[in-house]
């Protein structure tokens, strides 16, 4: 927690059990990458070197749902997908949460035909959406955060059974976009 | 209108002299329209003499010329694509089939079947199987004639044109799972 070099070795604190707890959970956020499309190489830039996914803890991609806390669903989904993608969901364990990452993934983007879902938060229990053609790794790091923002938050929603209610957060851009197209001046001005 | 000089056209109405085969030409590039029912004979010959030598089939694609701006002899067409490795030379091969039942279902239709060409190339099989898919045209004695890119149940051929783009619910029709059920 940081508190560790600021503290004498032989002290000890007190806390409170919820948020040691919250605190391990948002620290190592495993995603279950989900990559279908052009998100997907987003994801992976995300998770590389420039970006450093690994400073929010949650640079170890698990292609296993069992070891898995979120779920980014990056890129279309068609309909022939959707139960592997539900299947997948299923498997993990809770705690678990979902991004929906990019434009296809939450509206079916473009692809408005017959075999491609309209926005997987029709059937699956969305938490943050990431909006974008696809989401700059800012946006998704946002996304993340926003994830352990609601880790962080005291006040989740939970059902009767101690299972959490989905959020449904959307993101807001985190910089400002240029005017397009942007000016662009050649030669001497 | 410009005459096709291919060389393979003189070889095939020598052969087949008995039946009426017509021919296009557009920007350099020849298609062969046969009949239907003869379609297996003559690509048994293009690809056996040794005059014409197609030995890849680079594929197979369905047409459908539903509310086609100019007149077509049939609704739908099967298009076989031939290249010859030995002479350097293409060859499309069109056969025009016209449907006797509605096309909007999925029930076999006996006037939109072809002969396989699978133990000609073995590799029409996959194109086969998605013209089957996506237009409904059958092909007998295939060896796997199943949907290939769309699920089983799929109640549609999705590439006719009378099929609407966004589908007749199949997208929606689908089981939700929400935190209570999960």
């Amino acid at each position: 927690m940081g508190l560790e070099a600021a503290m004498p070795a032989d002290s000890f604190m007190t806390t409170q059990i919820n948020r040691l707890i919250n605190w391990a959970r948002r620290s190592s956020v495993w995603p279950m990458p989900f990559a279908t499309a052009c998100c997907g190489i987003e994801l992976m830039s995300t998770a590389s070197s420039r970006y450093d996914l690994a400073r929010f803890g949650a640079e170890v991609m698990r292609f296993s749902p069992r070891q898995s806390d979120l779920l980014i669903v990056a890129g279309r989904i068609a309909v022939k997908m959707l139960p592997v993608l539900q299947r997948i969901y299923l498997q993990m364990c809770e705690p678990k949460w979902v991004i929906s990452m990019g434009a296809c993934a939450s509206t079916g983007g473009v692809f408005d035909t017959y075999a491609v879902v309209q926005g997987v938060d029709q059937f699956l229990p969305v938490d943050v959406y990431v909006p974008g053609c696809p989401p700059r790794p800012e946006m998704l790091l946002e996304g993340i955060m926003a994830i352990q923002r609601i880790i962080d938050s005291e006040n989740i929603p939970y059902d009767g059974e101690g299972r959490r209610l989905p959020l449904q957060v959307a993101m807001e851009p985190n910089y400002e976009p240029r005017p397009q197209p942007a000016e662009v001046s050649i030669g001497a001005t | 209108m410009p005459s096709s000089d291919h060389p393979t056209l003189p070889l095939v109405k020598a052969s087949f002299s008995s039946l009426t085969l017509t021919a296009t030409l557009f920007r350099g590039q020849t298609t062969l329209i046969v009949p239907a029912e003869n379609v297996h004979a003559i690509m048994r010959f293009l690809r056996d003499d040794p005059e014409c030598d197609y030995d890849l089939l680079s594929d197979v694609v369905g047409i459908d010329y539903l509310k086609y701006p100019a007149e077509t002899q049939g609704r739908f067409a099967v298009v076989y694509l031939l290249a010859s490795y030995n002479h350097n030379r293409r060859l499309a091969v069109k056969v025009f089939l016209d449907p006797t039942l509605d096309t909007s279902g999925i029930e076999p239709d006996p006037a939109l079947e072809l002969e396989t060409v699978t133990d000609i190339w073995p590799g029409a099989e996959w194109p086969e199987r998605e013209v089957y898919d996506m237009f409904g045209i059958r092909f007998r004695n295939h060896p796997d004639l199943r949907r290939i890119l769309m699920w089983k149940d799929f109640p549609a051929h999705p590439l006719r044109k009378d099929y609407p783009l966004r589908g007749r619910g199949e997208r929606e029709n689908y089981r939700v799972l929400d935190r209570e059920s999960s």
